[in-house]
């Protein structure tokens, strides 16, 4: 195709009109009338402990009271990867905040009064919040079950432990590869558990209607797999169960899969005919949904004298939380990718997922890459500086390229990493050491590269469908879901650049609707652009070739000569001209109008990976581990006060291997916003004491970054290598953009100190006690 | 339960309710008339995604109580745009991508206006300092700086 109209144009978001308006509908917008209820959760209190006994006898007497729901409703298990928990807890609660039941009311207060009316009896048990403890043999067991939870085959759940997930990489021979090496850094990394912060708390609203129909509207990434885990769990006929997902106020993982909505369908089924509203609160937002998980990470990497990596050992302890349904594939994400972006001969690498009694780790933007990258970025900027090589060179020369043999055996997909850091440190002036700003600053850059393939099962699909009206504007429809991250928008220049018509003419059909939208797995691992891009390409090319038939049997042409520009469907050959207006709905008369030929237009098209292959359980070795990588860099310029800690980050400096930018300044947006998701996630975590209560469920004292903290200047580059199977060789971006930020201040504040701060979250006062002594 | 009759005028539209004496501001506007415009976000006065103008002050409608509002002049997000044509804040939201989810945008939007309504040409510390009560987790900020920023060199908000 010569030159592209509408694929590769900044045309202003699609979206933008309806939310500065304040006409966008977001799932607590949706107004029920007077018939709707309110659900609150009642919350286990403590940490672990065994159900006695729930008594809902004092609720049920508040007038307003219309139900309450335990565990014994709700009995079958839920869960995405491994159905690990149950929408109540049934006999066990295994975090502060695991909900126990739910109350439905005539109004949210009388709901909340009613919740505190429930009394349970609990008897307690001993509780476990650190991996690595619970990792021990005689550690309290939080599933004593597990080995009855139904699991998907790539998952490997160890029976008797709080392992849920246990991934192995075995790549050459680690032991023979150590006294090869002429450098070699230990280190231990330490993150705590973060939580996702979208503005936009959880809510969800469910309607059991007599005849059985079930309706859910709720913020959600995951329609479709919300639709398949709760008609699963609650015995609903799929096409009985409809998900409705209006805009999402920011999901960042925190609204995939399921977490609070199935307590509001199964609310809903004991008060037939009313929908039920069942909304969290910040506080429970905090705790009660999901989160990051903590990490504890052992690595140790060497290289040779010419700076080569020779070998890496790596074991990493998530600390998966009360269930770890969703958790179970981060962990696994973070072994089949446990090297960071590097050429690594050698590598023996573990990676659990382990029980914890904490806030249930899911899905975050970066997938356990944030995680990992904490710890390898760190000790390969020590390796450089053992081998007395400048940490940029020391990551062009090892780091992943194109056709190279990575880590499972797979050959790496087409990315140009060394470019990405090339425009980093041009971007940063990384040759460069400009004095502090006074005597009691100090100042200093860092840098830190990354890779995150998406993480998922082998053959997530997605489809679409396009339609024409009389005027021939165009209505896509998708059951992706556009978090803010822009996909409406990058998806509709898909499908006008491959229909040939003007992007004003393209509208997504929205809300996402499982009964109207068609499938698709959902919104996460950075793939919409990527998959529902090809889907929706195909569905336009579909409709495309449709029309061109019908105009070349009209003109009597070849439709090959045809083509559709800037929406009439024009001949190279004759130069005749057929505008898309009517045709697309009503066709075109046979000469002589002796009858008609066309009719409406639809288009479908589907996209589905079929080329990743299973991985041996022994030595994560395999064909395609992944469907590819998106790689990038980021360095930062960053002066430490010493007198007091505070850091000020001057300028972060990204870029990354995008394949296309489909929309180039949507692509900033997610690499500028990221960089300060990176940077605020540097200094997050939830706190608990020693009872597993929460102390900053709040977003006073857990702190997010505000307009005020945000770096003097934020720089980004696009680098466009392009992928085999994307749209026009796009790959996704969105969760890349905060993985590395964390190290990159890290390494930093080390040249700026000559500290190193191998757990997280920072602080002022860290720093300054490491500068100063306690 | 002792509810009170008020009178307040919401985008210029005069509106006659009685509220209960704990209802909020935020309660009213999104439960009562609709304008759902005005998020919720934590409810505490800490996320700013329900500001609106009081008396041409931002205010997070969270913590004032309805029957305060009697008598007293309120704007939504609702109301920044006249007849149909965005706000000049509004347009340079949407032309410098200043809106990713869109859940804090009007609320951003609210107190970029009252900042500008009282210095039509901040500078970036003085935009800072106003948003500063404006949580967002999507943009890193720099757009809706910049937006502000353009607005008021066109001459503040329209």
């Amino acid at each position: 195709m010569s030159g592209l109209s509408t694929v590769g144009k900044s045309v202003l978001r699609i979206d933008a009109h309806d939310k500065v308006t304040g006409a966008a509908v977001y799932a607590d917008d949706l107004q029920f009338g007077p018939g709707l209820y309110y659900g609150r959760l009642v919350r286990s209190p403590h940490a672990h402990a065994l159900i006695i006994k729930v008594d809902a006898s004092r609720a049920l007497a508040l007038p307003g009271v219309k139900a309450v729901v335990t565990g014994r409703d709700t009995p079958t298990r839920i869960g995405l990867y491994l159905k690990d928990r149950t929408i109540f807890a049934l006999d066990r609660a295994r975090m502060v905040g695991d909900p126990v039941a739910g109350v439905v009311a005539t109004s949210e207060e009388i709901a909340e009064e009613a919740a505190r009316l429930v009394e349970v009896k609990y008897e307690e048990l001993p509780a476990v919040f650190d991996p690595v403890v619970a990792i021990q043999p005689d550690a309290p067991l939080i599933h004593p079950d597990l080995g009855e939870y139904e699991v998907v085959p790539f998952i490997f759940p160890q029976p008797g432990t709080n392992i849920s997930e246990h991934f192995k990489l075995r790549r050459g021979d680690v032991e023979a590869a150590w006294p090869r090496c002429a450098a070699i850094i230990e280190g231990t990394f330490r993150l705590p558990p973060i939580q996702h912060v979208p503005i936009e708390p959880h809510v969800a609203v469910a309607l059991w209607e007599l005849s059985g129909q079930v309706s859910l509207w709720t913020c959600s990434q995951s329609p479709f797999a919300q639709r398949d885990l709760i008609a699963q769990s609650l015995g609903i006929p799929h096409g009985n169960l409809r998900v409705i997902a209006p805009y999402v106020g920011g999901g960042f993982g925190g609204k995939a899969g399921v977490s609070m909505e199935a307590a509001a369908v199964a609310m809903a089924r004991a008060v037939k005919g009313h929908p039920v509203k069942l909304r969290m609160t910040r506080e429970e937002e905090f705790i009660c949904t999901t989160a990051r998980q903590s990490l504890v990470a052992n690595i140790m990497i060497g290289c040779d004298d010419q700076a080569n990596l020779l070998a890496m050992e790596v074991a990493y302890y998530f600390g998966g939380g009360s269930s770890n349904e969703y958790g179970v594939n981060i962990a696994r994400a973070a072994g089949y990718s446990c090297t960071g972006p590097y050429l690594v001969p050698n590598v023996k690498g573990d990676s659990y997922c382990v029980y914890t009694n904490t806030p249930i780790g899911s899905a975050m933007r970066g997938f356990g890459m944030p995680e990992i990258h904490w710890g390898i970025e760190q000790i390969m900027d020590q390796l450089a500086e053992k081998v007395a090589m400048d940490p940029a060179e020391f990551r062009r020369r090892n780091c992943v390229k194109t056709g190279r043999t990575i880590l499972t055996g797979m050959e790496m997909p087409a990315i140009d990493l060394v470019a990405c850091i090339d425009k980093v440190t041009q971007a940063i002036q990384w040759e460069k050491r400009p004095p502090a700003s006074a005597p009691h600053k100090k100042r200093g850059k860092g840098l830190a590269i990354m890779w995150k393939a998406p993480a998922m099962p082998p053959n997530p699909g997605s489809s679409a469908m396009v339609r024409f009206n009389e005027d021939a504007t165009v209505n896509v429809e998708i059951g992706a879901q556009d978090l803010g991250q822009g996909a409406f928008t990058v998806l509709a220049q898909i499908a006008a650049e491959t229909l040939g018509v003007p992007y004003e003419w393209v509208r997504i059909s929205v809300p996402v609707d499982t009964k109207y939208s068609p499938y698709e797995w959902q919104t996460v691992a950075s793939r919409i652009t990527w998959s529902v891009g090809n889907a929706v390409r195909a569905a336009a090319g579909d409709a495309r070739q449709k029309i061109l038939a019908v105009v070349a049997e009209h003109w009597h042409e070849d439709p090959a000569d045809l083509d559709i520009r800037d929406g009439a469907v024009v001949s190279f050959k004759s130069e005749r001209e057929q505008p898309l207006q009517n045709m697309v709905v009503y066709g075109l008369p046979n000469d002589d109008f002796e009858g008609w030929k066309g009719g409406p237009v639809v288009g479908s098209g589907k996209f589905m990976p079929t080329y990743v292959t299973n991985l041996d359980f022994e030595t994560g070795q395999g064909t395609r581990a992944v469907v590819h990588y998106t790689v990038g860099a980021q360095a930062v310029d960053l002066e430490v006060d010493t007198e007091t800690g505070q850091v000020e980050v001057l300028k972060i400096a990204s870029a990354y291997d995008v394949g296309k930018a489909i929309n180039p300044d949507l692509v900033l947006t997610q690499i500028e916003g990221g960089a300060v998701h990176g940077l605020s996630s540097a200094y997050e975590a939830i706190r608990l004491d020693a009872q597993g209560r929460p102390l900053n469920a709040n977003l006073v004292d857990y702190r997010i970054a505000t307009i005020a903290d945000i770096p003097r200047e934020i720089h980004g580059d696009i680098v466009e290598t392009p992928l085999e199977d994307g749209p026009w060789g796009a790959r996704g971006v969105g969760e890349h953009v905060m993985v590395q930020t964390a190290p990159a201040i890290a390494n930093a504040l080390y040249d700026a100190l000559g500290v190193r701060f191998s757990e997280l979250p920072l602080s002022a006062e860290k720093i300054f006690m490491a500068l100063h002594g306690s | 339960m002792s509810v009170h009759p008020i009178a307040v005028t919401i985008n210029g539209k005069a509106e006659y309710l009685e509220v209960p004496a704990h209802m909020t501001l935020l309660q009213m506007l999104r439960d009562r008339l609709a304008l759902t415009g005005t998020k919720n976000g934590c409810e505490a006065g800490e996320c700013g995604a329900c500001t609106v103008l009081l008396d041409g002050q931002p205010v997070n409608s969270c913590l004032v109580l309805a029957v305060e509002v009697d008598g007293r002049q309120v704007v939504t997000v609702e109301g920044l745009a006249q007849d149909g044509t965005l706000s000049g804040l509004q347009q340079a939201f949407i032309e410098h991508n200043a809106v990713q989810c869109g859940f804090c945008t009007p609320g951003m939007l609210i107190s970029s206006q009252a900042l500008l309504a009282r210095n039509p040409s901040p500078d970036e510390d003085a935009i800072k300092e106003a948003l500063l009560g404006n949580l967002c987790r999507c943009t890193g900020y720099g757009r809706i700086i910049q937006a502000i920023q353009d607005v008021a060199r066109g001459g503040g908000a329209s």
